[in-house]
């Protein structure tokens, strides 16, 4: 079992015929997702990579019947893209572009939510539920099916909390990498309740950073009472406040937003906090068995 | 991206919010100039720095003639501004902004910014203008009134009446500071900025609103679309070499510490940084090259880091993913060659092809240390240390 997208999810790449979009399409391709579309506007009836492309994702919708969208295209237009596919009802859109205005996924995010539109990012690597379906920039080999559900603000700090579980002998039952921006679709909250339900997942894995209030709010759904185990990490102890670390959502604005509340919260909850982050696996695996 | 004083005030005048008539000086000369032209009854002089606590700090000063605000401006210039927000180096003052003083009734606290969870913007008012507003979050949250935009829609003068009677204003001063609240979410909206303060608004003995004081900080992600706001970056604001890598396309900041770091993905990076605090070391800075980190990318690192004398160690933290890690050692190779790297390097590679990643660190005859997991790059970097010292 898994949550978001498993071996049947269809796949419209808004953006397939760029460089980085047709790149990962055939990633994708290539580790059995079902890329069934492609919209770039102005190249209906071109084929990428045996893909059909269409001008419009409604277009898209309606000759393959996809369901997720990924979304690669340049940042000014990637709010749009989104909107789009609500539009045209995808139920579900993977948005990777990064640097879009937050003033444009304020919009966006009303679009989707009105439209009952679920999203992961942007500014993220996207979804997977190994062996099944990839969907996203993440490097597919480092995950293995199996019942850890991972959850993430970072691309490459996910990269290496997967690889680590592998390592340890545990797999994963899906990882979502929620973006690094103040404003993101699915957040720590929506995901814990969808890895409740999910009885493919055993435990949920939080990876965390400095920054606004996701943690603590996640935090506070494990308190009143959550039936696995959940682990937690929170990247950004050494952070200097007022400074953004490398990700839009990633500041201490005054005395807020700081990775030791964070973490204290989590612990509090009863989170099994991980504070050296080499050791995430093993951890993971010593109470999982 | 922040902005100084007098450009959010120039910025604010274009969307209708009265601000005190003043112009910008960078010599005692200029600031007598600026007073003689104005011709109030008195002056305000004011350092131009991105801090807050500037009037504690003694960066602003009230002045009752042309004299007393080029004797002001003299003391300001050139003085090294030390705040709650400055660090203990202070930050040098290189402008001044000089304006009429205004005859001040009572100041109130304003404010347009991003409400994360709420995922909008919201609206602040408080009538204890003049203080730090956090703090008065703290103490008396009652004294706060905010109110939501609802995506897509206006702030409506309802909303803007619940805030400003809330503060105490009478009816016609409700009535411009309608028009003033909706005029800051305007320019928030159409300038992309997730923060507009006005800390104070001075109710004036005349019974007008006028913004004292302004902060606005620009959304980073939209100063493609507002080349007028992305013109007011002031590059002395920025420490040099991050100033340097943003135009080499890294993400780089200066920190304390001594050990540099370098590592693909942002979030990966300060989880870096904490394992080298947790080895009982201190990072020197965090870079990120990017999720997709080439050898352009790696050899461009490594210049921002030696730039930075502190640095006694450097820590490579790398998860190849789409990237190879032959590749990417190739990469750290050649770029420690071509730097003639003194100082010692640990190298942690994981990921795709990472035996033979390794292998091509090993066989360089380079001084690597190599460390496989993020805990043994920790016991190593420690390592180093200890026998530099």
């Amino acid at each position: 079992m898994s949550i978001l997208v498993n071996k049947d999810s269809r796949i419209v790449v808004q953006g397939l015929t760029g460089k980085e979009g047709m790149f990962h399409a055939e990633q994708m391709i290539a580790y059995g997702s079902k890329v069934v579309a492609g919209v770039t506007p102005g190249k209906a009836g071109q084929s990428v990579l045996g893909v059909p492309v269409f001008h419009t994702v409604a277009d898209a919708k309606a000759a393959t019947g996809a369901d997720v969208s990924l979304i690669f295209v340049p940042a000014a237009f990637a709010a749009d893209a989104a909107c789009e596919a609500s539009a045209a009802g995808v139920e579900l859109v993977v948005v990777i572009s990064e640097h879009i205005p937050v003033m444009d996924m304020i919009r966006a995010k009303a679009f989707l939510n009105a439209r009952g539109t679920l999203m992961v990012g942007p500014n993220c690597p996207g979804v997977i539920t190994p062996g099944q379906c990839k969907v996203g920039i993440m490097p597919g080999y480092i995950h293995t099916p199996g019942g850890v559900g991972v959850v993430s603000r970072s691309g490459t700090l996910t990269y290496e909390v997967v690889h680590q579980i592998t390592q340890a002998g545990l797999g994963q039952s899906t990882c979502i990498g929620i973006g690094g921006d103040p404003i993101i679709g699915l957040n720590f909250v929506q995901l814990l309740e969808l890895f409740r339900e999910d009885p493919g997942t055993q435990a949920v894995c939080l990876i965390g950073e400095i920054g606004g209030d996701a943690e603590e709010k996640a935090a506070a759904v494990v308190a009143a009472g959550y039936p696995k185990p959940v682990f937690g990490f929170v990247a950004g102890l050494t952070a200097p406040p007022g400074k953004r670390m490398g990700h839009a959502g990633a500041i201490i604005s005054g005395a807020k937003g700081r990775a030791q509340d964070k973490l204290a919260a989590m612990e509090a909850a009863g989170i099994t906090v991980i504070r050296a982050l080499g050791e995430f696996g093993a951890t993971v695996a010593s109470k999982l068995r | 991206m922040n902005v100084h004083e007098y450009q959010a005030k120039e910025m604010l005048a274009r969307f209708g919010v009265p601000v005190p008539k003043g112009g910008l000086a960078t010599t005692p000369q200029e600031a007598a100039g600026v007073a003689r032209e104005l011709g109030a009854p008195a002056f305000v002089v004011k350092a131009q720095v991105h801090a807050g606590g500037r009037g504690k700090a003694g960066g602003v000063k009230v002045c009752k003639s042309v004299d007393e605000v080029q004797a002001a401006a003299q003391a300001i210039l050139g003085m090294h501004l030390i705040s709650h927000q400055t660090g203990p180096e202070g930050k040098l003052v290189r402008k001044v902004w000089v304006e009429a003083a205004t005859e001040i009734a009572r100041e109130l606290y304003v404010a347009v910014v991003l409400d994360r969870g709420a995922e909008r913007l919201a609206v602040m008012a408080s009538p204890d203008g003049g203080m730090d507003i956090e703090e008065v979050a703290a103490a008396t949250p009652e004294r706060i009134f905010s109110t939501r935009i609802d995506p897509g829609q206006p702030l409506w003068d309802f909303q803007c009446r619940q805030l400003l009677f809330g503060c105490g204003l009478d009816a016609a001063q409700v009535r411009q500071g309608t028009g003033l609240l909706q005029a800051l979410v305007e320019l928030a909206t159409a300038k992309d900025a997730t923060q507009v303060e006005i800390n104070p608004l001075a109710v004036t003995a005349q019974g007008k609103l006028v913004a004292l004081d302004a902060k606005i900080n620009f959304d980073d992600s939209g100063l493609r679309r507002n080349p007028d706001v992305a013109a007011l970056k002031d590059p002395t604001e920025t420490d040099e070499l991050e100033l340097a890598a943003t135009e080499l396309g890294l993400n780089y900041i200066r920190l304390e510490g001594n050990v540099g770091t370098m590592v693909n993905g942002a979030g990966l990076a300060m989880a870096t940084m904490d394992v080298i605090k947790m080895a009982g070391a201190q990072p020197a800075n965090f870079l990120d090259v990017g999720g997709g980190a080439s050898e352009e990318m790696i050899t461009k690192g490594f210049e921002i880091i030696l730039d930075d004398p502190k640095v006694e160690a450097i820590l490579i933290n790398i998860f190849g993913g789409i990237l190879r890690c032959d590749v990417l050692a190739a990469g750290v190779v050649g770029a420690a060659r071509k730097m003639d790297l003194k100082v010692p390097l640990v190298v942690r590679l994981e990921g795709t092809n990472v035996a033979e990643g390794r292998r091509i660190l090993d066989e360089s005859g380079l001084n690597f240390s190599v460390a496989g997991s993020m805990s043994e790059a920790a016991a190593k970097v420690a390592q180093v240390l200890e026998g530099a010292a």
